[in-house]
């Protein structure tokens, strides 16, 4: 009897998984009305479907609208996965551990180049680029940031699809009040303007707060969770002409450079004296939120994230007041930005056929007209030409910023190690600016010790 | 004849069958969704090994605890979450059987009022952690209202862990903890009204007949009768407080610095984010297990002992 039984169980699980797995039968059409004779249709593609994981913002769903266009031209059909941001890295990293073949491509981070590449996640798009043309048509930083691996090595992983970067938006309104105007030049001695130093930034930032009224200098990144804080500061370590390793992998006497200190600093004083009350966990949203509530006059943010701040529908109050500006220059003139985006890559796990069909896709999306439209549609392209360009930059107020920014981002570290080396800068930074505790030399000496520590046991430093 | 079929079918499912039928679907998905993966985390916990690295684990002994258990950083995050769970269950403790006393006696409203009582812990705790971080906002927050400062030069940023700029050692800790208080101390008064409310009448005429204080009573009636269920409430928040992590995360991310990187938070951000370190976060949830294993063991101790002396 059991025995009987038992058979039954495994035959209706076996009856159930099989359905699970079947393909849904189409509901039969009824039948079309007699058509006039068309002419014989191309052959049908081999893959009929692409599919590309990205995280869940606006550029994703522009990114939609060309795979709709490509559909049109080629019948292969596009499909832009949309994964939130606090999920989308260890979303696509487990199905990367499992070898998966959800998604044909990723538009991943740059910070990830070094694990997905040495773990072998990611095709090498090296000689495609080459023969295609594509390498030298993107700007040379986002190649390096977004494609190469290790860098200098002349090894490309990803075609640079969503540039991004660092920037500021400013309230055009408060800037352009002739009252603000003379209050600002008889105390400070020069005009009130977008800063292009960041002592002119200071400077504004310490103008500004007029608590009574609920306005305060800047929101710039101070969350702890992830990377925020630390992109935040190396805006101001790079700009001050400091950096997370020199050529060899070092980081002692780098990493806490009296640059680099001084560096550090800055952005604690602009913490403690201009920062909105409330801002002590921010990251792009909250930074768009102060300028979008009139708390402040400045906020930082990546460029992607700008658009709300022009639209009538997110920013009701302020969307035709919002000026935007690229990093200013650190006290020796070097200007840099923080990079954000991303680069478009094949995973190594699907069929040679999807892996081709990928590279026709990237060929066509590379195509000058292609970004054109990809910049026009609201994407930060990548395309050298494309950037030049007068529709590019009229497009959107911030374009030019954005353009100019391009030309000087530099980026955090991209080896499979970086996660930890983060975990290191988030907590300094963290304890150091927000919580008020230590000095900026005792923050970055601790960050240049645990980094080397941590190279050391990885192997980069003998 | 159908009548007949359908009583022989009926006798050919053995009570033994129907047994099996609902016992092993639930063994063999608590197998390979319990067991399996808490003896191969077992094995992870010993090796070199990150799940998104393309290669195999590599044995490393107790390579991965000795790294922790050498850890100062390690050693800060758990000293961090046991004052959490030291404040926060000894809190609750205090409220939720402070409020059971309160609302032990039926009055007008009563029902109403404990259904309110019991709302917070029904909310979501992510809900409940952006809701917090809107009341501790030192511009339009209602704590810093409640406290009396309307500037926020001159208030504690309680997420920031400074008053009027200055850092103030634990504020963003204790911030946190009083949430967790907020959210699960009706949790401690749902046990401990339970049990004040099996507590037999007689023993309180008996004592009111030999003229017993209400100190008396409470120290000698109220306090014995409910202590084993307010231990089980213990033992549970105790287990909940070393999990902690949601509430945290959606409050302040483990910071500022570290001052909230409880343990749990710890794990996951070495377990993920950027990192995947799986065979170390493996070892440190298998430290984690240990503690609260050994937590609980001792309060099951003690509940024993305390029912001994009861019968």
């Amino acid at each position: 009897m059991f025995r009987r039984f038992t058979v039954f169980v495994v035959l209706a699980l076996a009856v159930a998984l099989l359905a699970a797995c079947a393909q849904p039968t189409p509901t039969p059409a009824p039948a079309a009305p007699a058509q006039p004779e068309q002419p014989t249709p191309a052959p049908a593609p081999a893959v009929k479907e692409l599919k590309i994981l990205w995280a869940q913002w606006d550029p994703a769903d522009y990114l939609q609208q060309i795979g709709n266009m490509y559909e049109q031209e080629t019948g292969i059909k596009v499909t832009v996965v949309q994964e939130p941001w606090g999920s989308f890295y260890n979303l696509f990293a487990t199905e990367m551990a499992a070898k998966g073949t959800t998604w044909d491509m990723v538009v991943g981070d740059s910070q990830w180049l070094g694990q997905m590449t040495t773990q072998g996640h990611y095709v090498d798009l090296t000689d495609f680029l080459t023969s295609t043309g594509l390498k030298d048509s993107v700007t040379p930083a986002t190649l390096t940031y977004y494609g190469e691996y290790p860098t200098g090595s002349g090894r490309y992983w990803a075609y640079p699809t969503e540039g991004d970067a660092n920037g500021w938006a400013y309230r055009k309104d408060l800037f352009e009040d002739p009252a603000e105007k003379e209050a600002f030049k008889a105390q400070y001695g020069y005009d009130l303007a977008p800063p292009k130093t960041y002592a002119q930034l200071m400077d504004i930032a310490k103008f500004f707060p007029r608590p009574d009224k609920g306005l305060y200098g800047v929101a710039i990144y101070t969350q702890k969770d992830y990377d925020a804080i630390t992109m935040g500061v190396q805006n101001t370590m790079f700009s001050w002409g400091a950096d997370w390793k020199d050529a060899k992998y070092n980081v002692m006497g780098v990493v806490n450079s009296p640059e680099a200190i001084e560096a550090v600093q800055f952005y604690r004083d602009l913490y403690d004296c201009c920062q909105w009350p409330g801002g002590s966990n921010a990251f792009f949203t909250e930074t768009n939120d102060a300028i979008i509530s009139g708390q402040v006059a400045m906020s930082m943010n990546y460029f992607a994230f700008f658009p709300a701040l022009v639209n009538p529908g997110t920013n009701p109050n302020y969307y035709d007041k919002i000026g935007f500006f690229s990093n200013p220059a650190g006290p020796t003139g070097k200007q840099h930005a923080a990079l954000g985006g991303q680069g478009m890559s094949i995973i190594s796990y699907i069929s040679p056929e999807r892996k081709q069909a990928a590279m026709d896709f990237i060929k066509w999306f590379g195509r000058e007209d292609i970004q054109a439209k990809w910049a026009e549609l609201g994407g930060y392209t990548c395309n050298a030409n494309v950037l030049k360009s007068d529709i590019f930059l009229k497009a959107t107020p911030f374009n030019p910023a954005f353009a100019e920014t391009m030309t000087f981002v530099k980026d955090f570290w991209n080896i499979p190690e970086y996660g930890q080396l983060l975990e290191v800068t988030q907590r300094e930074f963290s304890k150091f600016i927000v919580e008020g505790v230590g000095t900026a030399k005792e923050t970055m000496d601790t960050i240049a010790t645990e980094h080397d520590k941590i190279l050391r046991a990885a192997g980069y430093i003998k | 004849m159908g009548a007949s079929s359908g009583a022989k079918q009926r006798r050919e499912l053995s009570d033994r069958a129907i047994v099996n039928f609902f016992i092993w679907p639930t063994l063999i998905l608590l197998i390979a969704w319990n067991v399996f993966p808490l003896f191969y985390s077992l094995y992870l916990a010993f090796t070199d090994y990150s799940a998104i690295a393309n290669r195999p684990p590599t044995w490393v002994g107790f390579g991965n605890f000795a790294d922790i258990l050498t850890d100062r950083q390690a050693w800060k995050y758990f000293a961090t979450t046991g004052r959490y769970a030291l404040v926060t269950v000894g809190l609750q403790l205090i409220l939720g059987f402070g409020l059971a006393l309160l609302v032990r006696e039926k009055f007008r409203g009563s029902g109403l009022i404990t259904t309110l009582i019991l709302v917070p812990m029904m909310i979501s705790p992510v809900v409940v952690g952006l809701f917090w971080k809107l009341m501790y906002n030192p511009t339009f927050g209602y704590f810093n209202y409640l406290l009396g400062f309307s500037d926020p030069r001159f208030g504690p940023d309680m997420l920031a862990g400074r008053f009027a700029g200055q850092p103030v050692p634990n504020l963003a800790l204790w911030a946190v903890a009083l949430v967790d208080i907020w959210m699960w101390s009706p949790f401690v008064m749902l046990l401990a009204l339970s049990g004040l409310k099996a507590i037999p009448d007689y023993l309180y005429e008996a004592a009111a007949i030999d003229r017993a204080s209400s100190w008396f009573q409470f120290w000698r009636i109220t306090l014995p009768q409910v202590a084993p269920l307010l231990l089980i409430a213990v033992l549970f928040r105790t287990i909940e407080a070393f999990k902690a992590f949601d509430l945290v995360m959606g409050m302040t991310g483990g910071g500022p610095g570290d001052q909230t990187e409880l343990i749990a938070v710890n794990l996951y951000r070495q377990a993920f984010q950027g990192q995947w370190r799986t065979g170390r976060a493996s070892a440190l949830a298998y430290i984690i297990l240990i503690i609260i294993i050994a937590v609980s063991n001792l309060y099951i101790r003690y509940l024993n002992r305390m029912r001994g002396e009861h019968t």
